[in-house]
């Protein structure tokens, strides 16, 4: 499998106050993302993974080290837009990213400025429309749509300019239950589609949905594997000031008073099928 | 009865092309001490509801009375209102302003009249409650401390007014785990230090069932359900059907239920659900 992304030996200093020394949000990280992989990114506020995301598509740029998104540098600026169309990025609040008082029109304003021809323009704003279930509300406001609907109109402009990653910084942050299962639904079946997905999540359960888990901490990565691998290092998540999934944090305290259960339990369907199991 | 709601109606933008019926005959009673958690989709109505548990909206209809006064009257003095009843907004971290930590925290206090040795008194009571050292923050720019320190300080600007009624929107949203517990644990301790009546809006139906006496479901402006946490988790089919779920260990024990194995339906929390697990797990072979 190709590598969309390399990032090598990535630090980013925030500068302070001019007698303070400036402060390494990313530490020397070095990490690979595959083409249409789906990883999550966990971490704590302050742990650098914002900071990782934003120079991924060239929002930021290294203070040392590189980041190559299709193998352009981001530090290249003559390659800015073949950056930020293959790599786009949605964020936490719905409210600060939707620039449109119509919704078509907000999901046309990215391949607009692409330059690509109406009639164009017109398929794939209708595509990504379809694609996350929002084509009925095309004619509505932005404003009276649900949080979770909001989101799903800010991920249908990125998918608009068809990137082959999407990154998503705590897309589910500020919405309720049901908003944050149709915005984690969308972004499944985007990825079941090829789209390489980078998710930014304080929610274990979405972590867990990934095929890979990058932990964050200090600005330096903690953890790196697939959601078995790392949720089984329960103590150091939590010395991290991180939580773990339901089932996973359940099956460590019973083991912790003598019921054996398995490793790799992540999911309460996986916890249900082993406890059902005991029975049989 | 501390609170109690009759029949509240609420139009938004009456008479306008967008006039939309945002409360519906909405009534309920809370007791003086009550931990009460509402829960709802967005656009419910459970914003709407507590702006008028302090005054901040005024009811097409229907009555509030706090402490048997009604205050959607019209001689009801809405200072007196808003010291009885603190209101902590949607992440209230926006809402700083002053230049020093001390200095934010006192400016309630100092509004209500107190002096400045009073107020000075009320903050350092204020900020130790919200978990924070008064001494390392008191006089630092309230701009640089970390999202879950601001979001505390923003807290204490309320809990130094003394409220008798504190009513939290959502004070977890957007936290890490640990900012997101530690706010949990500063609510649990207000509560028990300030013997006051806490009414907490969330998403987390973990959390309501944990720490909820009372809970309130609203669905589109109306009061679908109340009940203590285990009546109210126990109507699973209702909570989806309008957009919401179930605490993590319910919605175990409930899978665990229909695949045959025999476990008490009533269990809200993480704590029960282990005890639970072992009691049929350490006789399993």
């Amino acid at each position: 499998m190709s590598k969309i992304i390399k990032i090598d030996d990535l630090v980013y200093q925030y500068k302070r106050e001019e007698q303070l020394e400036p402060v390494s949000a990313v530490d020397h990280v070095s990490i690979d993302i595959e083409q249409g992989s789906f990883t999550a990114i966990i971490g704590k506020n302050g742990s650098g993974k914002s900071t990782l995301a934003k120079n991924i598509n060239a929002l930021l740029l290294p203070s040392g080290g590189a980041v190559y998104v299709k193998g352009y540098n981001t530090m290249d600026e003559s390659k800015l837009w073949e950056i930020r169309q293959a790599a786009g990025m949605v964020f936490q609040n719905p409210d600060n990213q939707l620039v449109s008082s119509i919704v078509e029109d907000d999901v046309a304003f990215g391949p607009e400025n692409m330059g690509i021809e109406p009639g164009e323009i017109r398929r794939r704003v209708d595509d990504s429309l379809y694609s996350v279930n929002m084509y009925e509300e095309r004619k509505k406001a932005p404003h009276l749509l649900s949080g979770g609907q909001k989101q799903r109109i800010a991920i249908a402009g990125v998918i608009a300019m068809r990137p082959e990653c999407i990154i998503l910084d705590e897309p589910t942050a500020m919405l309720d239950p049901h908003g944050r299962y149709e915005v984690m639904e969308i972004i499944e079946k985007l990825h079941k589609e090829g789209i390489t997905i980078l998710l930014i999540t304080h929610f274990m359960e979405e972590a867990a949905r990934a095929d890979r888990i990058i932990i964050m901490d200090e600005g330096t990565v903690a953890l790196d594997g697939t959601p078995s691998e790392v949720f089984g290092h329960a103590e150091e998540i939590k010395a991290m000031n991180l939580d773990v999934p339901f089932a996973v944090d359940l099956a460590h305290r019973l083991r912790k008073r003598g019921i054996e259960i398995p490793e790799g339990i992540i999911s309460t369907e996986e916890m249900v099928d082993y406890i059902t199991c005991r029975f049989k | 009865m501390q609170i109690q709601v009759k029949n509240l109606t609420h139009i938004y933008s009456e008479g306008m092309p967008y006039e939309s019926v945002a409360l519906t005959d909405i009534s309920f009673e809370i007791e003086k001490g009550e931990f009460v958690g509402i829960i709802g989709h967005t656009g419910s109505g459970k914003s709407t509801l507590i702006q008028h548990l302090n005054g901040l909206l005024k009811p097409k209809t229907g009555k509030i009375l706090i402490d048997g006064i009604d205050i959607t009257g019209k001689d009801v003095k809405m200072r007196d209102i808003r010291r009885q009843i603190g209101l902590v907004f949607q992440y209230p971290e926006y809402q700083l302003f002053e230049e020093t930590v001390h200095r934010d925290v006192a400016f309630g206090p100092l509004n209500l009249g107190l002096s400045q040795e009073q107020a000075d008194e009320r903050v350092v009571e204020a900020i130790g409650l919200v978990g924070l050292n008064y001494e390392e923050i008191a006089d630092r720019s309230p701009f640089e401390l970390s999202g879950g320190q601001k979001r505390r300080v923003a807290i204490a600007g309320v809990i130094a007014m003394k409220p008798e009624i504190l009513i939290l929107d959502e004070p977890t949203a957007g936290l890490d785990p640990k900012a997101h517990s530690d706010i949990l644990k500063m609510i649990e301790r207000i509560h028990s230090v300030e013997n006051n009546t806490i009414i907490l809006v969330s998403h987390n139906m973990g959390d309501i069932a944990k720490l909820s006496d009372k809970v309130l479901v609203m669905d589109r402006g109306k009061l679908a359900l109340t009940g203590t946490p285990s009546e109210v988790f126990r109507q699973a089919d209702l909570l989806e059907s309008l957009g919401l779920g179930l605490p993590p260990s319910t919605v175990l024990m409930r899978e665990l239920n229909s695949r045959g194995i025999s476990v008490s339906l009533d269990i809200l929390t993480m704590e029960a659900a282990e005890e639970e697990l072992y009691r049929i797990l350490k006789t399993a072979k």
